[in-house]
């Protein structure tokens, strides 16, 4: 045979055979599916300090934990409300001629998916906090700590950003923690991440193999596919809501998030004032950071709310009443009533 | 009758290891009940325990052979023995013909005679009449070679002195890098933070260890198969320099924050990679001239692996980093391609270039099948072409992109099997040959893996078990069983099978199977946790279980893996002395003087 014998034929032919498969399978659909994308109705790319976080993402290597996609598996459901389409990635094109695209999808869940998380933590002071050192709202976690991010000072200045860092995590330090502004754009980068809705008329994919997963739609408070007879599990729509700052022993984190447990707002018998901070946030407290509209947010459902009020009015010594769900939606058509006509 | 009965208990023992993993799997089974039915998860299984069940049947064979011969030890034998079954007269004669076998001694003069002994062909390598018990056994040394070039011999040893640099770096990265899973407070340096070395890690061993170590072994095997001398030994040091420098480069840039936005192993930036693709281009014409004036007809099979590796690995390179193409959502589809052409075009191809040379080289018999290598050759570019995609299996980029990608992986089979398949028939008849060879068992375990590592690819790429395993570390443990049990432990084979021939200098023996044993344990406790743990944590994401519960089931596997990376990393050190020996060679000690040596000397 020729081929054994004449290495210009030999290595020609092995070349066009794999560049020919090479152009079927990668060049041709790549070019294809980048032509063939459109961001959705409604969503806008990055701004300016979420830009420069990603960066900070980028550089920092982040993607070799956090994946960055909701695949369309039933288990994926605990990372968003719907699977991610092509369209979710349209906004990402290539930042600097030196570096490519950064869909930043992963291949590793060494952490959680960062698909959603601007919603499912919105609360910038959690994410500073756990910047500066995860195992201080996280004890369990074996994320890297950033604290070349901030830096400790005596004198606060105007406009700087506290971080209340409980001392045990200062490592001896003197002073006040401030974010610098490489951490502040990350974390403006962090809150960018959400999944936008498909437009209207649009048929959501399907999650598959849901079988295999019944708990994963029972824990996501984010779906609206929660049969109605479901039993609604306060204990863990708290750990998917409030328990990263408030912690599962409800004692929160001493100079960043306020105790629940002895809470008065907590166990008033009138549990309007603890409705309202679920719905609308809370930043009346210097000495602790900002709470933000979590029930808003995440779309929570008056069910869910009962659920969680409940499991805070009656866990951790708390001795409360239980309320029940339709005083819970009473008070929230009041809140809102209060809120058009104030 | 008795060969069949002796079967059915060996098969009835085999059954025995299998028993703690069905325990196991038991109330895996209840929660979720189709597991143990999937094809991928049975699949998994099956490879996992084709090594032990090897293992297994070696100890069984062992033991029988002991039984066997302490059974023939009980009989009577010496003439001692036969006293106790003699009666009256018949006592005192035995014992009269016994006493001159009590005093009897050999005078050391038995065989060679009154002559003084002459070794004129220059066959005795090691005469020796001490009488030490050996802790380990004695291998064979390296078979001198005809002549290599002094000039060729230098790159070639720098090609692999700098490969063996970036292995005890690489390592020594990826060990901090396993600490870090237990100890994530051990620094808060940024140049050290965990995002910015793992590429560095992974990009060092890839770029630096495999790489170097297969080019310079290239620069041996391609003109020695086309029986000439190689066209360019200035252009091999080019390269050389070229590959180096991308891999600092790139090394530094990673640990100061500047990457290619994510991507493995396609984290240096295409500035850094460019430097890369030029060596590879330099070498690739040196390769393609050699071969072009070789001074056989025909192109041997392992040229054709290496030199389309070469090729291959450029255009993947191209196809990845042209900077003006990918503009979006591609990138996803470019990355699942060139990761896994990364891994198969390039370090498997070449790799299987080596061994078509060296094994059949260190077993002194030709290869089995020419016509299976090049079966496999072309199955292997037709099938592994195809299956990039199989990482982002269940994402945003196009199903029937996937849906090829699995079936391409199911096709690896034929390649995988073909070439496993020749190598074995290459071994049959020379397993005797393992025993006194300190390179033949890295190849064997290389090409165990070859098969079980591959095959556990294909049986990741199945949808449901990429439901399970996809975004756990059972892929890193796959990535390990892969590029370390494969293309490290036949690197290590070619490395110890071509040094001692180009330098004359012998590594200590017991230190080669020291590196071996520590590697090869290593990599067990490094994998098999991570797979277990894996496995347990993938069932718990499907359960719904909160996350952080499954960040604490991984705390003791992360553990073992630590442990495991421990002993990998000391046996690489034990490789880099390995190495200096037989560069540098020892002085040699005094020998101890014997009949043989006095007239040799």
């Amino acid at each position: 045979m020729n081929l054994f014998r004449n290495n210009t034929y030999l290595y020609t032919t092995a070349f066009l055979f794999f560049v020919g498969l090479s152009l079927v399978v990668v060049i041709l659909p790549a070019l294809y599916n980048q032509k063939n994308n459109a961001p959705l109705p409604g969503t806008e790319p990055l701004r300016e300090d979420a830009l420069a976080g990603k960066h900070v993402f980028i550089a920092n290597g982040c993607v070799a934990c956090h994946s960055q996609q909701v695949r369309n598996v039933a288990m994926d459901n605990v990372w968003g409300p719907r699977p991610n389409v092509a369209a979710d990635y349209a906004h990402n094109t290539r930042m600097h001629w030196w570096m490519n695209t950064a869909t930043l999808m992963g291949t590793e869940r060494t952490g959680p998916d960062l698909t959603n998380i601007g919603t499912r933590l919105p609360s910038v002071d959690w994410h500073l906090l756990h910047l500066y050192n995860p195992r201080a709202v996280v004890e369990e976690s074996i994320m890297p700590a950033y604290p070349w991010m901030f830096k400790v000072t005596t004198h606060v200045e105007e406009g700087d950003k506290v971080v209340n860092v409980p001392t045990e995590f200062l490592r001896g330090q003197e002073g006040t923690v401030v974010a610098t502004r490489e951490a502040l754009q990350l974390v403006a980068y962090l809150q960018s991440l959400q999944q936008a809705p498909l437009p209207d008329g649009t048929v959501t994919p399907a999650f598959l193999y849901k079988s295999q997963a019944p708990a994963a739609t029972a824990q996501t408070t984010t779906t609206d596919a929660a049969p109605a007879e479901a039993v609604v599990d306060g204990a863990a729509i708290y750990a998917a809501n409030c328990q990263a700052c408030h912690q599962a022993t409800g004692t929160g984190l001493k100079g960043a998030f306020p105790p629940l447990k002895g809470s008065a707002i907590v166990q008033n018998d009138n549990p309007e004032v603890l409705i309202d901070i679920i719905l609308q946030g809370y930043n009346a407290r210097e000495e602790y950071g900002e709470m933000p509209a979590i029930g808003t947010i995440n779309h929570l459902k008056p069910e869910e709310i009962t659920a969680i009020i409940n499991h805070e009015r009656t866990s951790w010594g708390n001795s409360a009443r239980e309320v029940s769900v339709a005083e819970v939606k009473d008070i929230i058509a009041m809140l809102e009533s209060k809120k058009n006509n104030p | 009758m008795r060969p069949a009965r002796t079967l059915l208990t060996y098969i009835l023992l085999l059954t025995i290891p299998a028993l703690p993993l069905a325990g196991y799997a038991q109330p895996v089974a209840e929660q979720s009940a189709p597991l143990l039915a999937q094809p991928g998860i049975l699949i998994t299984l099956v490879l996992i325990l084709i090594p032990l069940l090897a293992a297994f049947i070696f100890m069984i064979w062992q033991v029988r052979r002991t039984l066997l011969r302490l059974q023939w030890q009980k009989q009577p034998t010496t003439q001692a023995d036969q006293l106790e079954y003699l009666e009256g007269e018949a006592i005192n004669a035995a014992r009269l013909q016994r006493k001159p076998t009590l005093v009897y001694q050999l005078s050391g003069r038995e065989l060679a005679g009154a002559n003084t002994p002459d070794d004129s062909r220059g066959i005795i390598q090691q005469a020796s009449n001490e009488h030490v018990i050996p802790f380990v056994a004695e291998k064979k040394k390296a078979q001198s070679r005809p002549a290599v070039d002094p000039k060729l011999t230098r790159l070639i040893l720098w090609y692999l002195g700098s490969a063996t640099c970036w292995l005890v770096i690489g390592t020594t990265v990826g060990e901090y890098l396993g600490i870090k899973f237990v100890s994530p407070d051990a620094d808060t340096v940024p140049w050290l933070s965990f995002g910015r070395l793992r590429p560095v890690h992974t990009n060092a061993v890839f770029w630096g260890w495999s790489t170097l170590a297969m080019l310079g072994l290239g620069y041996y095997v391609v003109p020695k198969v086309s029986n000439t001398a190689i066209a360019s030994i200035r252009q091999g040091w080019q390269t050389l320099i070229l590959v180096n420098a991308a891999v600092a480069l790139g090394s530094l840039c990673l640990m100061n924050g500047i990457n290619n936005a994510g991507g493995e192993y396609r984290e240096y930036v295409w500035p850094v990679m460019a430097l890369f693709g030029l060596g590879l281009i330099i070498t690739l014409i040196n390769f393609l001239r050699t071969v072009a004036r070789r001074t056989t007809t025909e192109i041997y099979i392992s040229n054709w692996y290496i030199l389309s590796a070469i090729i291959f690995v450029l255009v993947i390179t191209v196809i990845a980093y042209w900077p003006t193409w990918q503009n979006g959502l591609g990138e996803t589809i470019v990355q699942g391609y060139y990761m896994h052409q990364g891994v198969g075009m390039w370090f498997m191809l070449f790799n299987l270039g080596l061994v078509y040379y060296f094994l059949p080289q260190q077993l002194n018999k030709p290869i089995y099948s020419y016509s299976l290598g090049i079966l496999a050759f072309w199955a292997q570019i037709l099938f592994y072409t195809l299956i990039g995609t199989h990482h982002f299996v269940f994402s945003s980029i196009p199903w029937w992109l996937q849906t090829v990608a699995i079936v391409g992986s199911m096709g690896m089979l034929i390649p995988v099997i073909a070439g496993t398949t020749n190598f074995f028939m290459t071994l049959k008849g020379g397993w005797n040959k393992i025993a006194s060879s300190y390179t033949l068992p890295f190849y064997v375990t290389g090409i165990i893996f070859y098969f079980t590592g591959s095959l556990q690819g294909t049986a990741e790429a199945f949808r449901f078990t990429n439901l399970l395993w996809h975004f756990t570390d059972f892929t890193v443990a796959h990535s390990h069983l892969t590029m370390y049990g494969i293309i490290a432990f036949l690197l290590w084979a070619s490395i110890y099978a071509l040094v001692p021939r180009l330098t004359g200098h012998e590594p200590p023996q017991w230190l080669v199977g020291a590196h071996f044993w520590l590697a090869f344990l290593g990599m067990m406790f490094y994998t098999i946790p991570l797979m277990i743990g894996g496995t347990l944590r993938g069932l718990m994401w499907m359960e719904g279980k909160p996350f952080i519960e499954s960040v604490v089931l991984m705390a003791p596997y992360w553990l073992w893996r630590a442990i495991g990376g421990s002993l990998m990393w000391l046996s690489h050190l034990l490789f880099a002395y390995n190495f200096y020996r037989m560069v540098v060679g020892v002085r040699a000690a005094h020998p101890a003087a014997t009949p043989v040596r006095e007239a040799l000397a």
